[in-house]
C-alpha cells in the first residue's frame, strides 16, 4: 500500500501525539453534543458502521492485508447478537458478547485460511469464505431467510437501565465505540503493533528477524473480526434487526469504501468515512437509482486522485497524522 | 426511456375559496425498491401510480391537500426501518405504502406499529404480514403468499394437472410458498411426486429439471422468483419441459418476468395476479397514463403491485375525508378503511377484513403463444377466475391476534 | 443399467448411471462458464497483476451488448458473438488506458479496488437504463432441439457452448504457450524492461491483452443470454464463484485456469443431484480444502 502518514514520523511525535489528542477530545464532544441536534438513532448507526470501519482499518491500514469479506464477522456477530436477545432473552450486553464471540472464532478459522495466501489471493479468499457463510445464512433456519431477525429486544442493561429509551441506548453506543477506538489505538502503539506494521513494511525482512509473522497476522485478522463483531452485535441491539444485508457482499465492500474514502491507515478516517457514506445513503434515498453508480464513482475517484482520504489529505495538508 | 422519481415532492394546493370544506391535508410516502432487485415490479413504477391516485382523487375532492415523498429501500430492512422511523418522526408522513421485499415490510410493519401510523402493503409477498404477524396498523393490498399458491395450486389441479413437481428456492421464502401450494394440491386430490431445493441465484438449473422431467409430474411448480425462475423457465423450454407434456406453473411471476423471457420461452406457463393491464378497457386507459407518467422504461407494463399502490392511496384518502382530516391516529384509520367499503377502478368493489387483508378477485393466466399476441405487451389469456371470497386465506386460519377466536 | 449410489453416511441417495452421465454432461456445460471466464481472469493478472473485479460486469456487458445490437440493428446471436466481445473489448481498453494504467507502480490493491468501483458503475448503468428485471433474448433458430442421446436429451445448444469454449480455451492456451506473440507476453510479464528493450511495446500489450480478457468475459456473457437471465445482476455474483475457481485452480497457469474452470462444473453438477442444498457453497468448501493441502493452489506455484 502507498504509505500516507508517515512522513516525518520520527521527527516529531509530540507534534503528532498532541494533534491525535486534540482530534480525539473534538471528537469526544462532537459527539456527546450529536444526540441532541440529528437523529439520535441515525448517529448510532454511524458509531456502529465507524466501528466497523476502524477494524478494517486495523487490518489494512496496519498490515496491509485486504479483507474483502469483513461482512462475515459484522453480520454473523449481528444474527447471533439477535437471536440470543430474542430467543433466549439475553440481557444486552451479554448479547452483544455473544456476537462479538462469534465473530472471533469465525475470525479464526476463516483467518487461518486466508493468510495462507498473500496479497490479491488473500482478498479473493476472504470474500469467497464471506459469501459461503452468507449462503448458510440464508438457508439456516434461526436467520429467519430473508426476513431477517426482527423486533430484537434492546432489554434492559445488566437488568437495570431500560435501553429503550434513545438516549440510554446512545450512551451504551457510545461507550462501545469509545472502548473499540481506544483499544484499536493501544494494538497500533504496542510493541506488537509495531511488528504489524513491519509485516506491512516488509514481511520477508520481518520473518528474518524471526518474527513468525503468520501468527501475527492471525492474530490481527482475528482481533479486526472480533471488534468487526463488536459493531455488528451493537447494531443490531440498537436498530433491533438482523438480516441478510448484514452478511452479504455488498456491505463487504461498503467497508471498504468507507475506510477508502476516510484514508486508509489513518486513525480517524475510517470514522470520517463511515459517516460521509451513511450520510450520502441518506440524502441519496429520493434518487435511489443513482446509489450504486455514486458509490462507483467514489471508488474510482479515491483510487485514482484521493488515495490519502479525507482525512489523509488533511494530515497531509497539516504535516501532522491523524 | 429515463425513468424519473419525484425528487422532493409533489404538492399541490388547491385553495379553493369554500371556507366552508373541511381542509384535509395529508402526507404519503411511497417506500420502494427503486435501485436494486424489485425495481421493475414496484419502484418508480409505484411512484408514478401514486401520483395518478392523488390527481385521480383531487379531481374529485380538490379541497384535499396531498403531499407525495418517495424513498428507496435498497432492500435493506435496517434502512427501510431508517426511512420509515424517520419519515413518521421528522417529515410527518401519515402513511407509507408499497415495499417489495418481505423483510422489509415486516419491518415497516412494526414501525408502523410502534408510533401508531399506517402501513400500506402492495409490493410484498409474505402471508405473515396479515397472518402471525399482523397489527391494527397494516392493511395487505395486492397479493400474498397464500393467495399465489391457492389459485395457480387450484386452477391447476382441477384442469387436470393432478401429479406435481416442486423446484423450490431454498430459503423461507420458497419453503412457505412450496408448503402452501402442496397443502392445497393435496387438498384438491393432487399428488406431490417429489420435490428439488436449489439454492437462491442459481444459474444453471438443467440438472434440476432432468430430476423433475424423469418424475414424469405432470406439473413442475416453481416455488422461487425473479432471476431464478427466468432461469428455470429458459432452461425448461431448452430441455423440451413443456413440448414433453409437462407443464409449468410459476408461482411468483410478475408480468416484468414475462416480459424478461419472452413469449417464445414464456408460452404456455400459469400464473396467478389479481391484476392485468390488458384485461379491459379501464386497465388499459389506465396503462396509458401510467406510462405518460413515466411509470417505466422501455416500454414495460405495470404491475399489479402498482395497481395497488394505486388502489390503495384512493381508499386510505376517501378514509380520510370520512374522518375530516384526522389522520393522527393509525388505528383509527385503519378500522375506517376497513368499515368502508373498497371500490377501484381496477381491483372493483371489495373489502379490508379484521386482520388487514384487502379481499378481491384474483385470475389465473396462461402466457400466449407468440403467434397469438397482436401487440407488445399482449401477454396473458385469462383461464379462470377466482372469486373474491376464495381467493385469500380464510380470516380463521391466519393466526391473526386481531381475529378473535 | 446400473445405479450409483452414495454411501450410507452420505445420505446413500441413488440416481442410474444413465442419469448420472447426463449430470456429468451438463456439469461440463456449467464448467464452460467457469473455464472462459477464469481464463480470462488469469490471462489479464498474468500481464497486468491485477485482479479484474469487473469481470462479472464485463460479462453481463456482453450479454446486453447482444440484446442492444438485437434491438438498434436486427442483427441476431451469431453476429453478436463476434460483435459483442469487441465492442466490450474496446470498452476494457479505455477503461485500462485511461485508468488501470495508473496504478501498475502501486499495491496490487488498489487495481483490485479501482475494478470493483467499475463494476458497480456499469452495473448501476445498465440498470438505471434497462430495469433489473432483465430482458428476453431467445435460442438461435439454428441451435433449437436437441439431440437424443439415449440416456438424456441434449439441447443442441448446450452442445455448442462446451465445443466452443472448448476450443476458444485451448486457442488461448495455445497462442500463450505455444507461438511467438505467446513468448513475447510471457517474457513480458517476467521481465518487462527488458523485452523493452528488445523493441516490442510493452504497454500496448499489455493495453491488448487486458482487451482480450475482457472479450472473453463478454464473449462467455453472449454464450449465456439465451439461457441464463439477462439481467444487471448477472455477473456479481458469478464473479465471487469465479474467484473461488481461480485461488482454487491458482493463476500462474492457462490450463490450469481451464481445467479448474470445467472440473468444478462437474463437481457442482454432481452436488446439485446429491446434496442440492450445498451446491452453491461447495466450490467455497472445496477452495478451503485446497488452501489447507496445498496453499498454492492446484497449478499454482509458490510466490
Amino acid at each position: 500500500m502507498e504509505r500516507v502518514t508517515e512522513t516525518g514520523a520520527q521527527t516529531m511525535p509530540e507534534r503528532h501525539e498532541r494533534s491525535q489528542w486534540i482530534a480525539f477530545a473534538v471528537m469526544v464532544a462532537a459527539l456527546l453534543a450529536a444526540p441532541f441536534f440529528v437523529y439520535p438513532l441515525f448517529v448510532m448507526q454511524a458509531l456502529c458502521f465507524a466501528l466497523f470501519a476502524l477494524a478494517f482499518n486495523l487490518l489494512i491500514g496496519y498490515v496491509g492485508l485486504l479483507s474483502f469479506g469483513h461482512a462475515l464477522y459484522f453480520g454473523w456477530a449481528s444474527y447471533l447478537s439477535a437471536y440470543s436477545a430474542k430467543a433466549w432473552g439475553f440481557t444486552p450486553e451479554l448479547a452483544i458478547l455473544t456476537g462479538t464471540l462469534t465473530a472471533a472464532i469465525c475470525g479464526l478459522v476463516a483467518g487461518s485460511l486466508a493468510i495462507r495466501r498473500q496479497g490479491i489471493y488473500f482478498a479473493m479468499i476472504t470474500l469467497a469464505l464471506a459469501q459461503m457463510m452468507f449462503f448458510v445464512a440464508l438457508q439456516a433456519k434461526f436467520t429467519g431467510g430473508e426476513d431477517g431477525i426482527q423486533a430484537v429486544p434492546r432489554g434492559y442493561l445488566f437488568g437495570v437501565i431500560d435501553l429503550r429509551n434513545d438516549m440510554a441506548m446512545y450512551a451504551v453506543v457510545l461507550v462501545v465505540f469509545l472502548f473499540g477506538f481506544l483499544f484499536i489505538h493501544r494494538i497500533i502503539h504496542s510493541p506488537f503493533g509495531e511488528v504489524l506494521k513491519a509485516i506491512r513494511e516488509n514481511e520477508p525482512r520481518a520473518i528474518s528477524l524471526g518474527y513468525k509473522t503468520d501468527r501475527y497476522k492471525l492474530i490481527a485478522f482475528v482481533l479486526s473480526a472480533t471488534l468487526a463483531g463488536l459493531a455488528g452485535s451493537t447494531k443490531a441491539i440498537v436498530l433491533q434487526i438482523a438480516s441478510l444485508t448484514d452478511v452479504n457482499w455488498p456491505m463487504s465492500g461498503e467497508v471498504v469504501l468507507m475506510s477508502l474514502v476516510g484514508g486508509l491507515g489513518t486513525i480517524f478516517g475510517p470514522i470520517v468515512g463511515a459517516i460521509v457514506i451513511l450520510t450520502m445513503q441518506y440524502k441519496l434515498a429520493p434518487v435511489g437509482e443513482w446509489v450504486l453508480v455514486i458509490q462507483g464513482v467514489i471508488f474510482v475517484a479515491c483510487v485514482l486522485l484521493f488515495r490519502r482520504g479525507i482525512v489523509g489529505e488533511i494530515a497531509h495538508k497539516l504535516k501532522i497524522r491523524l | 426511456m429515463k425513468r424519473r422519481t419525484t425528487l422532493a415532492a409533489l404538492a399541490v394546493v388547491l385553495a379553493c375559496g369554500t371556507a366552508s370544506a373541511q381542509q384535509v391535508s395529508v402526507k404519503i410516502g411511497v417506500l420502494s425498491d427503486m435501485s436494486s432487485l424489485y425495481a421493475d415490479i414496484g419502484g418508480p413504477g409505484s411512484t408514478a401510480a401514486a401520483k395518478i391516485a392523488i390527481a385521480d382523487f383531487q379531481k374529485a375532492n380538490p379541497n384535499v391537500k396531498v403531499e407525495l415523498v418517495s424513498g428507496d429501500h435498497q432492500n435493506k430492512p435496517d434502512i427501510g426501518t431508517n426511512i420509515a422511523n424517520q419519515w413518521f418522526d421528522v417529515d410527518k408522513v401519515d402513511m407509507i405504502i408499497d415495499v417489495p421485499n418481505s423483510g422489509v415490510a415486516l419491518a415497516v410493519s412494526q414501525v408502523a406499529a410502534n408510533k401508531n401510523k399506517l402501513f400500506i402493503v402492495s409490493g410484498a409477498a409474505s402471508s405473515d404480514l396479515t397472518g402471525a404477524k399482523c397489527n391494527a396498523n397494516t392493511v395487505h393490498w395486492t397479493y400474498d403468499t397464500w393467495m399465489l399458491a391457492n389459485g395457480t395450486g387450484k386452477a391447476m389441479v382441477k384442469t387436470g394437472g393432478d401429479t406435481w413437481f416442486f423446484l423450490t428456492a431454498d430459503y423461507a421464502f420458497g419453503h412457505a410458498l412450496e408448503r402452501d401450494t402442496m397443502a392445497v394440491v393435496e387438498k384438491n386430490g393432487g399428488k406431490v411426486l417429489g420435490k428439488v431445493r436449489h439454492p437462491l441465484n442459481t444459474n444453471d438449473f438443467s440438472s434440476f429439471l432432468l430430476q423433475a422431467q424423469s418424475s414424469k409430474a405432470k406439473v413442475l411448480g416453481l416455488a422461487n422468483a425473479g432471476g431464478d425462475t427466468i432461469n428455470s423457465i429458459k432452461a425448461a423450454s431448452e430441455f423440451g419441459i413443456v413440448k414433453g407434456g409437462q407443464s409449468l406453473a410459476g408461482l411468483l411471476v410478475f408480468t416484468s418476468d414475462v416480459n424478461a423471457l419472452g413469449l417464445a420461452t414464456a408460452q404456455g406457463l400459469a400464473l396467478t395476479e389479481t391484476f392485468y393491464w390488458d384485461a379491459n378497457d379501464t386497465n388499459r386507459a389506465w396503462t396509458k397514463r401510467w406510462h405518460s407518467e413515466g411509470g417505466a422504461a422501455n416500454g414495460k407494463f405495470p404491475t399489479m403491485i402498482h395497481a395497488g399502490v394505486y388502489a390503495g392511496i384512493l381508499h386510505y384518502l376517501k378514509a380520510a375525508v370520512a374522518l375530516n382530516g384526522n389522520v393522527s391516529d393509525g388505528k383509527v384509520v385503519v378500522a375506517k378503511m376497513k368499515e368502508i367499503p373498497t371500490d377501484d377502478p381496477l381491483f372493483g368493489k371489495g373489502t379490508i377484513r379484521a386482520d388487514g387483508r384487502k379481499v378481491h378477485p384474483a385470475y389465473l393466466f396462461e402466457v400466449k403463444k407468440p403467434e397469438e399476441s397482436k401487440y407488445p405487451g399482449d401477454f396473458y389469456k385469462l383461464r379462470a377466475t377466482i372469486p373474491a371470497d376464495e381467493a385469500f386465506r380464510p380470516l380463521k386460519e391466519g393466526g391473526c391476534p386481531l381475529v378473535s377466536g | 443399467m446400473f445405479e450409483l449410489c452414495l454411501p450410507a453416511i452420505l445420505g446413500g441417495k441413488c440416481i442410474p448411471s444413465a442419469a448420472l452421465f447426463g449430470q456429468l454432461l451438463i456439469g461440463l456445460i456449467n464448467g464452460s462458464f467457469y473455464a472462459l471466464l477464469s481464463l480470462g481472469l488469469a490471462v489479464i493478472f498474468g500481464m497486468l497483476n491485477i485482479i479484474n473485479f469487473t469481470h462479472g460486469a464485463q460479462y453481463m456487458l456482453g450479454a446486453f451488448t447482444a440484446y442492444i445490437i438485437l434491438q438498434k440493428t436486427g442483427l441476431g446471436y451469431w453476429p453478436a458473438l463476434i460483435i459483442a466481445p469487441l465492442i466490450v473489448g474496446v470498452l476494457g481498453i479505455i477503461i485500462e488506458r485511461t485508468m488501470l494504467q495508473w496504478l501498475y507502480k502501486l499495491d496490487h490493491l488498489y487495481g483490485l479496488l479501482l475494478t470493483f468501483g467499475v463494476a458497480l458503475i456499469i452495473e448501476g448503468i445498465v440498470r438505471n437504463e434497462y430495469g433489473s428485471a432483465g430482458l428476453p433474448y431467445t435460442l438461435p433458430d439454428s441451435l433449437r432441439g436437441g439431440q437424443n442421446l439415449g440416456f438424456m436429451f441434449l439441447p443442441n445448444y448446450r452442445a455448442w457452448v462446451v465445443g466452443a469454449s472448448l476450443v476458444v480455451c485451448f486457442g488461448t492456451w495455445f497462442v500463450i504457450e505455444r507461438t511467438r506473440l505467446g513468448a513475447y507476453l510471457r517474457a513480458a510479464t517476467e521481465n518487462p524492461t527488458l523485452v523493452r528493450a528488445f523493441g516490442i511495446n510493452v504497454p500496448r500489450m499489455i493495453t491488448l491483452t487486458y482487451g482480450f480478457g475482457v472479450a472473453l468475459a463478454a464473449f462467455a456473457g453472449v454464450m449465456a443470454a439465451p439461457i441464463y437471465n439477462v439481467s444487471p445482476q448477472m455477473g456479481a455474483e458469478l464473479i465471487i464463484v469465479v474467484f473461488a475457481v481461480v485461488v482454487i485452480g491458482g493463476m500462474g497457469s492457462i490450463l490450469g485456469a481451464i481445467l479448474t474452470g470445467f472440473g468444478l462444473g462437474v463437481i457442482e453438477g454432481l452436488t446439485k443431484v446429491f446434496f442440492p442444498e450445498a451446491s452453491n457453497t461447495v466450490i467455497f468448501v472445496i477452495m478451503a480444502i485446497v488452501l489447507l493441502v496445498r496453499p498454492a493452489g492446484l497449478f499454482g506455484r509458490r510466490a
